[in-house]
């Protein structure tokens, strides 16, 4: 492969190599795509619990006496609604209502707020974020000060727990607390991209070797498993969660992303406002939607799809479903068509197949206590 | 894995075993873990001439599909109906179980251009 630039690597990087996985370029970041093999790791996210490496996430922090006002003001969600110790997910949008990014914000503090965003945005973000900050508040780039660790699945809980004395099960879905892992200064939040239980920790990137390490060991009685990029796509997508550069872009809104929750029109002013209000007034005229596919094939991400035979949409992202024995996606189509049961045509490599759209989630996890 | 002495390699990663006028034709072991779980494999029909060179079919795995090239032309007289069923074989023994086609080979000295298994096991070992 040629390389005009040098890929950026995460602090484990060697750790991945020597573990024998297979590498590959993802958005300028070199990566593990795949250990074993991608079906076996989605199965022990699904059944027992996995290792994610996404040291390649952008952390960005934010400051001082008007820091909430800021981030309320540069994000669609309500900022000012979380408590300490809470995270929630939202959109940062450009005025025209476009996707800049979908992000997790975590209020740390009254005055400090602790952002995850995309890897392949985070230096667009934090210019976003500094251009936009006409408060009394600073914008940290703070990506070189955290590795992340994703330890997802049924017994994420279990394992995690051997490392820390903080009591995890008294952590909600989507709150955080800081405390140690292996001894180490730790940030540990109940989140996930997988669809299942898990946690997300931040640790100091020089740490993340031995944390890796510790967190395999303290799993192996369950059989965890290192898991790549490929098997946290097709857990993504079973669970219908967005990917930034597929569901969601500058020329989408969240309205049209199926994303209206984290949308809080009556909060205030926020970038990106004005335009939303007026797709509300007028009506969204595209929406994403799932599918199933009928026919044999996989549509993927940039399929045409038609509908009544005429050219209508786009998929944006598309796979076998591991956990369903499916082959499923995600498309775009006009409001008019968009509406489970309707029959739809895939462009899968110059001839249609046949695919249905359904009901999202694809994939719902049973909750337990 | 270890690339078999008696099979001529391409760089786009199929394999051609020559028995007699037949060409046994396949993908390597390095093009399978670079796809990944194999769930799909599009097959010609028996009797499908094929270019060197050309497509003869495709196989998807999760991540992605690709195209697979011919490494010699010829006439299709067999095609493995078995991995229609099972195209996880394809993960399991590329070079052997889970050939794809037998062609009748219209120019056998096409064999002559490409790699040896030394040759195919230092290109892939280049190849980063």
């Amino acid at each position: 492969m040629e390389q005009s630039v040098a890929l950026k690597r995460t602090p484990l990087h060697a750790v991945h190599v020597s573990m024998g996985a297979r590498m590959v370029d993802f958005g300028g970041w070199e990566m593990p795509v795949q250990y074993t093999g991608l079906v076996d790791e989605h199965h022990s996210v699904r059944k027992a619990v996995g290792l994610f490496d996404v040291s390649h996430m952008g952390e960005i922090e934010v400051r001082g006496p008007e820091a909430l006002k800021l981030v309320d003001y540069v994000t669609t969600n309500a900022a000012t609604r979380l408590h300490l110790g809470q995270a929630q997910y939202s959109g940062l949008l450009y005025e025209h209502g476009g996707f800049v990014d979908d992000i997790l914000v975590h209020k740390v503090g009254d005055q400090h707020y602790f952002l995850c965003v995309n890897a392949g945005n985070q230096e667009k973000d934090f210019e976003h974020i500094r251009a936009a900050n006409k408060f009394d508040a600073e914008v940290d780039f703070a990506s070189d000060r955290y590795a992340q660790i994703a330890v997802q699945g049924p017994l994420a809980r279990r394992t995690l727990q051997k490392l820390t004395p903080a009591d995890l099960a008294s952590i909600g879905y989507y709150w955080f607390r800081d405390g140690t892992i292996s001894g180490a200064p730790a940030r540990i939040a109940r989140t996930g991209y997988t669809g299942e239980d898990g946690f997300e920790i931040y640790v100091a990137p020089d740490e993340s070797p031995r944390i890796w390490n510790d967190l395999l060991e303290a799993g192996s009685e369950f059989g965890i498993k290192p898991c790549g990029l490929g098997a946290r796509n097709t857990l993504r997508l079973e669970a219908k969660m967005a990917l930034y550069g597929h569901e969601i872009h500058a020329s989408i809104t969240p309205f049209e992303a199926d994303l209206g929750w984290i949308v809080k029109m009556d909060k205030g002013e926020f970038i990106g406002r004005a335009a939303l209000s007026k797709q509300k007034e007028q009506g969204v005229r595209r929406k994403l939607m799932g599918f199933e596919m009928r026919g044999r094939g996989i549509g993927r991400d940039g399929y045409e799809v038609r509908a009544n035979g005429l050219a209508a949409g786009w998929v944006t992202s598309g796979s076998p479903a591991p956990s369903l024995n499916k082959n499923i996606g995600l498309c775009y189509l006009p409001s008019g068509e968009a509406r489970p049961g309707r029959k739809i045509e895939i462009m899968v490599r110059n001839q249609p197949v046949e695919a249905e759209i359904v009901g999202t989630p694809f994939y719902k996890r049973s909750k337990t206590a | 894995m270890s690339y078999p002495g008696d099979l001529r390699y391409t760089k786009e990663h199929e394999w051609v075993r020559v028995e007699g006028g037949v060409g046994t034709i396949g993908i390597t072991d390095h093009a399978q873990k670079e796809l990944g779980d194999i769930v799909y494999v599009d097959l010609p029909k028996v009797g499908a001439h094929i270019e060197q060179g050309k497509s003869l079919g495709s196989v998807e795995s999760v991540k992605a599909v690709s195209d697979i090239y011919s490494p010699v032309s010829g006439e299709v007289t067999e095609v493995n109906e078995n991995l229609a069923q099972a195209p996880e074989k394809l993960n399991q023994d590329p070079h052997g179980a889970a050939w794809l086609v037998k062609l009748r080979m219209s120019a056998p000295d096409e064999v002559k251009g490409l790699l040896s298994a030394a040759d195919y096991q230092a290109y892939v070992g280049a190849e980063s």
